[in-house]
């Protein structure tokens, strides 16, 4: 029977009927007491503001705030902030897996009981028990196999700082670690560890690097860390290649603005292996193979350099590359056998009319076009950092001789001026073979000192390398489609993408760009980050942005979003974080280096030249990476902690101690802790963990720190094959548990919790008060405590307050006076120490002399007074007063140190008086008052500043600023748009977007690197002997040299990757019950459909996935979406919910990272010069992980 | 002409990321309770997918919505008659393995295990029994999977030649398609109920669930196609979207709208003749869109404003109309379609349906791709927002690459080109801007244009304005 419908039998007409008084049912769900702004820590760059609800004193959930001020212009609206993740947060809070008290190791809190009983002072008693080496095992065993009992906050913290004390009269201050990532995500929490660790002497551990965020390109090429857009600017692009990187996933508040820009008429390119979330977005795909990007951007390159630069010349182009880029710069072409090969930049040094010019190494050739005389132009490295008054204002981007104050233009290419050519070798690299190809290139012979010489221009080696044909002669290619480095029909056996799609894509890019002035951009990510040669593909798909003037220009530009943070009130935030307001300098380590070493991943492995391919591995005088690694600390190209088989502490007693410690260097007397790891005396013994998933999500070769960090069961196979040693001793026993106590702070009981001794209960994002920013956009906003801290939870900034006092009370008696300690520093990036080594010289085998802050590292002598951390921890120092700065950059601060002493109230000390830093407000406050970016009047003072540096003027960038000031209620009212600041290199403006590098192009400022233009090529002799200092093409490092796979007949072998994933930021949001409901509730490797089906493997099913490194038990997920050949276990997992054990080791099955070891790349280590200069998680090997292989294995039974 | 006030929503499945964030934020809100742990108000599914419940849209299975009769229409699972005679008898409805089985995790363990051999996990465990389980299915199962032998070829709106295709890397196609209840114009919900709880309010079309009068017959559960009214196990009673009431009635956004960071979301008024929606409920599927859009007034024709009026729908609701972005989206550019129009309970939320990349086999020399060379089959969207009539999508689809082309031509300054597109152009130059605008650049106030509810005109306001809110709560948190 059908129903005849009547129209209105569905209406309830009746507005105030009885009928509905129920409806005030849903309405009181909905009513909340309050309504607080906050945000989340989490290390995802997303930054979004929230409305957190509070109801009855409990938060019940949170939605995104959108009053973000208007960027302005036709910029779309940056609300509302904030993904699933985010919005899952307020189940943490009262969920079973808070942390809600101080926990320690059963086993540990025994022997404690114990030897408190036997001895009065906590630091005795807890020499009691890492002095005996049974005691010490027999909790170190236990790590991670439950037994946690509950202690009371007052003990735990005696303990700790007993452990403290102890290990710095023992063995030095610098065996104290700290681990906590991307401060910009809640930068006072952050700060809080850090600024303990550095005013007791201990070490701060980097993160950008180790977690391979870190693009070594934008360093080599920009002499700068890294430096984005903010994602509003995609919407200025109008070409925009995506590579690497599924912003739907991982930067889902932003991706609304590639889709946007789509429709405003942007085209939208995905290069990727897999169909993405992101790829659907695409207007092409690029169905490329893994890892193969690099390839695709050469032969990109080889088309831009013909149709744009030889066939017919784009003005916008020309002027841009001559003014902008290092294209014009002069190189040497050494004599190699028949023909030549590249060699070094000319630099003024080589001439004897200019020889004795100040700086004459770091100052930097090119012909000018007219007179046709070798000049060097204003911007090089050498007249940065000039002292005589004559080379002053000469750091600026302008044509002009810094030599003969004469007006220049630059040669681009030899052809312009002269008609001679030479056969030059290019290299091609297989994985078996180097093969070379001889092509002419236009040379022009000049004189030096050392005789005539041909050198030739960049541009012109570019189009040797890239095989562009411009009738010279050679081995060049005939065409597009002639399989010849690099042409399009070359890249296809690589990528899988047709040469036609290159030559398409080729056009399209440079076409774009020439019509709009350079906005054509690149969104880049983790896909291609993180193998062995991200930086040749970065650098590969970077060529294709410069050679169309798409950098420093609003809607164009590298947009590479891997982790990358960014602190905005860099200069205030530093000062603090690293208690430079006190002293300097501060004990920082890239932490790639450190753990390579300390976790022994270096005994695992032979010469890294088994798998890392250069012309010739002869020119290099170390083989194995722990040896490059030993060269580069003994150079002070990177730190090394702990220095010395001493304790620092003693050597400072030393007379003279600096030239103490160079003679007993020289003698051999001390041995730099690096090259003797295993050591006891050697190890790091404290290892503080916050804000951090130190010991799963981060670390890389998981395993290994089982076995070698922690001394737990581990699920580690690799056998010892370390052979090929100069400096690094391998002839003690691998150490099984080299710290002595592991503190986690954390407010969930994440794999770094159950694995720690002792975990304090920390408040979460809605119990605290913190600062918040990102490169994602161009505000700052707050964490705001929206509730008090729950159970006995307390922010990160109290429990390290509550540490220093309970510190300091020790050290009254262990300390009585202040101590010296012998800090070893770095040859530092951004100060007249990157330029020391223009050349490598290494004083060990007597090239040149061991002196301090030139050849080998600083050693700086500075006294710590240590009953007296806490005062300094909860005061603003005397230095803050005198001067502010960063990136090179610095200022007056006195004024804004006494205005903080009147808002943050004053702390007295010995009859002075500091600004209080006790609450983390007046953090807060102290941070947002001393910045430019946040008060209008110090940006004034910082610009000026700068101008006296260069002589550029910066006025129009801050008009209009000046009185633009921010505290920290300011920033919980609303948003607030940062300020046009000294230390960054974008503008920000009404209506525009932050863009990297516009002040550069726009104000003629120079890059940071050797030239002071953007680097085609790197000019140092590692790159020289690796055959990088153009980009090239290498290839991944293949399985059979990577030793880790156990070959099995019956396995699916497979190349095995880790991205970012959609239900979880790193390891946060992993064990929350709403994302697993939303996921497959646990850990899964992601299998295309045809692979899995051949070894019957289906959806869901259980398997075992391993290698040498480790084992991984895990559910499928089959789909044709994914490549064959590949697997994909999403970063960064828990071995905490729901893991079997497993049937290979007996074992409980691991986290992503039982299935990795790091390899690290010499060349990153370099130092001492330009760009190749270290600076904390700006420099230094970052630690990859896609050249991995695994094989999976279906699970016989499973087994908890 | 019947003039009735409908709230809608209108998804931009272009802009769709697949986030779901709204998922999340609706779920802490409305359903982070007991029974109500597998209810997903709103979920967001992957196509070609099977969704939640699985396979949702075959209604030969679940008999949801309506079917149309020789002389009329009538619910799929039977007349009210059919339905009272087997009140203890719902065949069709959906059990809890077509949802999934809530789960969460033996999370304590990991704090209370004891010093062991092995590291502690902390298990799954049934949110129904309290027992271990094996997760075998989730709300989001399917999620990025598109090709996928063991859920998406399932897909019931897939064609054999579309199988293949998403049985290769090369031609595989994927998209998201956040679902809510529809709060249908024809509510099948409403008519299935046996104890009259289920309504459509008057002022503003919202569809709700009397919690005081459901009597658990669950015939809603099966009646809705969309499978959006679910069955809270604990109290007893059908639960389902609220469209957010509590915070629209004051202004603001549905928190699934709020917290939409792919800004696919809108919200607005339509008014539509009530006297025309009856009368073309039973046309032909491949015409149902195209009616839909004729029932839906323009709401600034002073005779659609007069009728409105008289059917006592305030100034405020009028001038929202007005300005609404549903309107515009539905109407004015049409683009915008309702999801599954077949099954005839005329949804008030609309999709706006997604572009794709090219074919690995298509030659382009166009920057921007034209509707022919994309690679999500026409077929199948309109098999899922237009029943089957091919020419809707397509329609819709060239107008969405219009507005881009014109942008692009604009943006370079290329006025021949702007003059030519304009003229093959499906959309006139203003309506173009606007969708551009509405697609980029509209505030959070433009796209959400949300009238308020003038409660303070009842006559019992004076007394509630100093009592509201101290009302006691009864057992279930009602207030009595």
């Amino acid at each position: 029977m059908s129903i005849k419908i009547t129209k209105n039998s569905w209406f309830e007409i009746l507005k105030s009927s009885e009928e509905r008084k129920w409806e005030e049912l849903y309405r009181s769900r909905w009513e909340h007491d309050k309504v607080v702004r906050s945000t989340h820590g989490v290390n995802c760059t997303g930054s979004c503001s929230w409305n957190v609800f509070v109801k009855d004193g409990l938060v019940v959930g949170e939605v995104q705030a959108t009053d973000y001020p208007a960027i302005g212009g036709d910029i779309p609206m940056t609300e509302p902030r904030g993904c699933a993740r985010g919005a899952s947060f307020s189940w943490y809070l009262y969920s079973p897996i808070r942390v809600k008290y101080p926990y320690i190791r059963g086993k540990l809190l025994d022997l404690w009981l114990d030897a408190k009983k036997k001895y009065d002072d906590p630091v005795d008693a807890w020499a009691s028990i890492v002095e005996d080496t049974e005691k010490r095992n027999s909790y170190m065993v236990k790590r991670g196999k439950g037994g946690f009992r509950r202690i009371d906050y007052e003990s735990a913290l005696e303990l700790i700082a007993a452990s403290n004390i102890y290990t710095i009269k023992k063995y030095g201050p610098d065996r104290i670690i700290g681990f906590s990532p991307i401060p910009a995500m809640s930068q006072i929490s952050y700060a809080a560890g850090s600024r303990y660790l550095n005013l007791i002497g201990g070490v701060v551990m980097s993160f950008y690097d180790w977690y391979c965020d870190l693009p070594l390109a934008s360093p080599q090429v920009w002499g700068e860390q890294t430096d984005v857009c903010e994602s509003a600017d995609w919407f200025n692009s109008s070409y925009t290649v995506l590579m690497g990187s599924n912003v739907n996933v991982t930067r889902t508040p932003d991706a609304h603005y590639l889709y946007e820009s789509k429709m405003k008429g942007g085209k939208i390119v995905v290069m990727s292996p897999d169909y993405s979330s992101v790829t659907k977005g695409a207007d092409l795909w690029i169905k490329i193979n893994k890892g193969q990007d690099g390839a695709f951007w050469l032969a990109v390159n080889h088309v831009i350099l013909n149709e744009f630069y030889n066939k017919s010349i784009t003005g916008y182009f020309d002027d841009y590359v001559r003014k902008y880029t290092d294209l014009p710069f002069l190189v040497y072409l050494d004599e190699n056998n028949d023909s030549y090969e590249m060699g070094r930049m000319v630099r003024a040094s080589d001439f004897e009319n200019t020889e004795r010019e100040e700086n004459a190494e770091w100052k930097y050739a090119v012909i000018d076009l007219e007179s046709k005389n070798v000049v060097f132009p204003y911007g090089s490295i050498g007249f940065r950092w000039a002292q005589d008054e004559k080379n002053k204002f000469k750091w600026r981007l302008i044509n002009k001789c810094g030599i003969s104050d004469k007006e220049i233009v630059p040669t681009l290419s030899i052809l312009e001026v002269s008609d001679r050519t030479i056969g030059v070798k290019f290299y091609e690299y297989h994985n078996d073979k180097v093969v070379e190809n001889v092509r002419n290139i236009p040379v022009f012979e000049i004189e030096t000192k050392e005789g005539k010489k041909f050198v030739t221009t960049v541009f012109d080696l570019l189009n040797g390398m890239l095989g562009v044909d411009r009738g010279l002669g050679g081995d060049y290619p005939s065409s597009y489609y002639d399989d010849k480095i690099y042409t399009p029909k070359w890249q296809e056996k690589y990528t899988g993408v047709n040469a036609d799609t290159v030559i398409k894509v080729a056009r399209e890019f440079a076409e774009n760009a020439a019509k709009t002035c350079g906005k054509s951009m690149i969104i880049i990510g983790a896909g291609i980050n993180h193998w062995y040669h991200q930086d040749l593909m970065y650098r590969s798909a970077i060529m294709a942005l410069l050679l169309t003037g798409s950098v420093g220009v609003n809607g164009g530009g590298l947009a590479h979003y891997v982790g990358q943070e960014k602190v905005a009130m860099l200069s205030s935030w530093a000062t603090i974080a690293m208690a430079g307001d006190w002293l300097k300098p501060p004990r920082l380590q890239n932490t790639p280096s450190f753990w390579y070493i300390h976790s022994d991943q270096w005994r695992y492995e032979d010469k890294v030249f088994d798998y890392f391919k250069v012309n010739d591995e002869n020119k290099f005088k170390e083989k194995h990476t722990a040896d490059f690694i030993a060269k580069a600390v003994r150079l002070g190209w990177l730190p090394f902690y702990p220095s010395f088989s001493e304790n620092p502490l003693n050597l400072a007693k030393l007379n003279n101690p600096q030239a103490n410690v160079v003679n007993k260097l020289k003698k051999g007397e001390l041995k730099f802790s690096v090259e003797e790891p295993d050591n006891p005396v050697n190890f790091p013994r404290v290892w503080f963990i916050w804000r951090a998933n130190a010991i799963a999500s981060s670390a890389k070769g998981h395993e290994y720190f089982m076995r070698h960090v922690l001394g737990t069961s581990d699920n580690l196979t690799a056998e010892e094959k370390a052979v090929s040693l100069k400096d690094v001793n391998n002839q003690i026993e691998a150490p099984k548990g080299k710290i002595d106590l592991i503190v986690d702070i954390n407010f969930r009981m994440d794999t770094s919790a159950l694995y720690s001794d002792i975990i304090l209960p920390a408040a979460t994002w809605y119990e605290k008060d913190d600062l918040n920013t990102t490169d994602m956009h161009s505000f700052v906003h707050p964490l705001r405590k929206v509730v008090a801290p729950l159970w006995e939870s307390k922010s990160d900034w109290n429990i390290f307050k509550d540490l220093a006092k309970k510190f300091s009370a020790l050290a009254e008696k262990h300390f009585p006076k202040s101590v010296k300690d012998l800090v070893v520093a770095t040859l530092l990036h951004d100060t007249p120490e990157e330029i020391m080594q223009r050349d490598v010289k290494d004083w060990k085998y007597g090239e040149t002399e061991p002196i301090p802050g030139k050849t080998i590292p600083k050693l700086a002598v500075i006294e710590r007074d240590y009953k007296k951390i806490y005062h300094k921890f909860i005061s603003l120092g005397p230095n803050a007063a005198k001067s502010i700065g960063a990136h090179g950059v610095s200022w007056d601060s006195s004024e804004e140190y006494e205005e903080l002493k009147i808002k943050n109230g004053a702390i007295r000390l010995a009859d002075e008086e500091f600004p209080s830093l006790e609450e983390p407000i007046n953090v807060a406050n102290a941070i947002l008052h001393l910045a430019p970016e946040t008060n209008g009047k110090v940006a004034v003072k910082g610009f000026k500043s700068l101008s006296k540096f260069t002589g550029i003027n910066f006025d129009t960038l801050v008009k209009g600023n000046e009185k633009v000031k921010m505290d920290f209620d300011d920033i919980t009212i609303q948003p607030r748009r940062l300020n046009t600041s000294p230390i960054w290199s974008g503008i920000i403006d009404e209506g525009r977007p932050y863009a990297p590098y516009t002040i550069n192009t726009e104000f003629g400022l120079p890059w940071r690197t050797l030239t002071g233009r953007q680097h085609f090529y790197l000019d140092h002799e590692f790159y020289k002997y690796a055959g990088e200092m153009l980009p090239v093409y290498k290839p991944n490092l293949p399985e059979n040299v990577l030793n880790e796979l156990i070959k099995t007949q019956d396995g699916l072998v497979l190349n095995y990757h880790t991205p970012h994933g959609k239900w979880h930021i790193h390891s946060t949001y992993y064990d929350n019950l709403r994302m697993l409901s939303l996921s497959r509730g646990g850990q899964v490797i992601w299998l295309n459909n045809v692979d899995a089906e051949k070894y019957g493997i289906k959806d869901n099913d259980w398997v075992e996935v391993y290698n040498k490194n480790g084992v991984v038990i895990c559910k499928t997920v089959v789909s044709s979406r994914m490549p064959s050949g590949v697997c994909y276990i999403y970063h960064a997992t828990e071995r905490t919910i729901n893991v079997p054990i497993s049937e290979k080791t007996n074992n409980r099955g691991g986290n992503h990272n039982s299935l990795t070891r790091v390899r690290l790349k010499p060349l990153a280590m370099v130092g001492g010069c330009g760009q190749f200069s270290y600076y904390f998680n700006y420099w230094g090997p970052v630690g990859v992980n896609r050249d991995t292989y695994v094989v999976v294995k279906k699970l016989n039974k499973v087994r908890f | 002409m019947d003039v009735r006030a409908q709230f809608s929503m209108i998804l931009n499945l272009e802009k769709c990321i697949g986030c779901h964030t709204c998922s999340v934020t609706c779920k802490n809100m409305w359903t982070n309770r007991k029974g109500a742990e597998y209810m997903w108000w709103n979920n967001v599914e992957t196509k070609p997918g099977t969704g939640y419940p699985k396979r949702w849209e075959d209604q030969e299975k679940y008999k949801g919505g309506w079917i149309k009769t020789d002389n009329g229409l009538s619910l799929k699972i039977g007349g009210k008659l059919k339905l009272l005679s087997k009140i203890f008898y719902n065949p069709d409805q959906p059990t809890v393995r077509n949802y999934y089985e809530p789960w969460s995790y033996e999370y304590e363990h990991l704090f209370n295990a004891a010093d062991g051999d092995y590291q502690p996990t902390a298990r799954a465990i049934s949110e129904i029994t309290g027992d271990y389980i094996e997760v075998k299915s989730g709300p989001n199962w399917d999620d990025d999977l598109s090709g996928s032998d063991e859920y998406a070829l399932n897909d019931p709106n897939l064609s054999d030649e579309e199988k293949k295709l998403i049985k290769e890397l090369s031609t595989v196609f994927m998209f998201y398609l956040p679902r809510l209840c529809n709060h249908c114009l024809n509510p099948a919900c409403v008519a299935s109920c046996p104890s009259g709880a289920i309504y459509k309010r008057g002022e503003d079309g919202i569809v709700l669930v009397n919690q005081e009068k459901c009597k658990s017959w669950r015939y809603c559960i099966s009646a809705c196609p969309y499978k959006k009214v679910y069955f809270n196990w604990n109290n007893v009673k059908s639960e389902k979207c609220i469209f957010c009431y509590p915070r629209i009635e004051n202004g603001e956004a549905t928190i699934c709208s709020q917290s939409c960071v792919g800004k696919i979301r809108s919200l607005g008024v339509i008014l539509y003749d009530v006297d025309k929606l009856t009368a073309i409920l039973t046309e032909n599927d491949t015409n149902l869109v195209d009616y839909i859009r004729e029932c839906i007034l323009d709401p600034k024709d002073e005779d659609v404003i007069r009728a409105a009026k008289e059917s006592g729908i305030s100034e405020e609701w009028i001038t929202a109309a007005k300005s609404s972005p549903a309107y515009s989206y539905v109407k004015e550019l049409g683009i915008a379609l309702p999801l599954h129009p077949e099954f005839r309970t005329f949804p008030s939320v609309f999709y706006v349906p997604p572009l794709s990349p090219i074919l690995p086999t298509i030659d382009t020399e166009d920057y921007i791709p034209e509707v022919d060379k994309l690679r999500i089959p026409i077929k199948y969207l309109s098999k899922i927002f237009s029943a089957g009539n091919e020419k809707i999508i397509k329609d819709v689809i060239e107008k969405l690459i219009v507005v881009r082309k014109y942008m692009r031509a604009k943006m370079l300054g290329d006025k021949e080109k702007l003059a030519e597109i304009l003229k093959n152009s499906k959309l006139e130059e203003d309506l173009i801007l606007k969708a551009y605008k509405l697609f980029t650049q509209a505030t959070i106030h433009e796209r959400y244009n949300i009238p308020q509810t003038a409660k303070g005109s009842n006559k019992d306001s004076y007394e509630q304005q100093g009592t509201i809110g101290f009302g006691l709560r009864g057992k279930k948190g009602f207030r009595k």
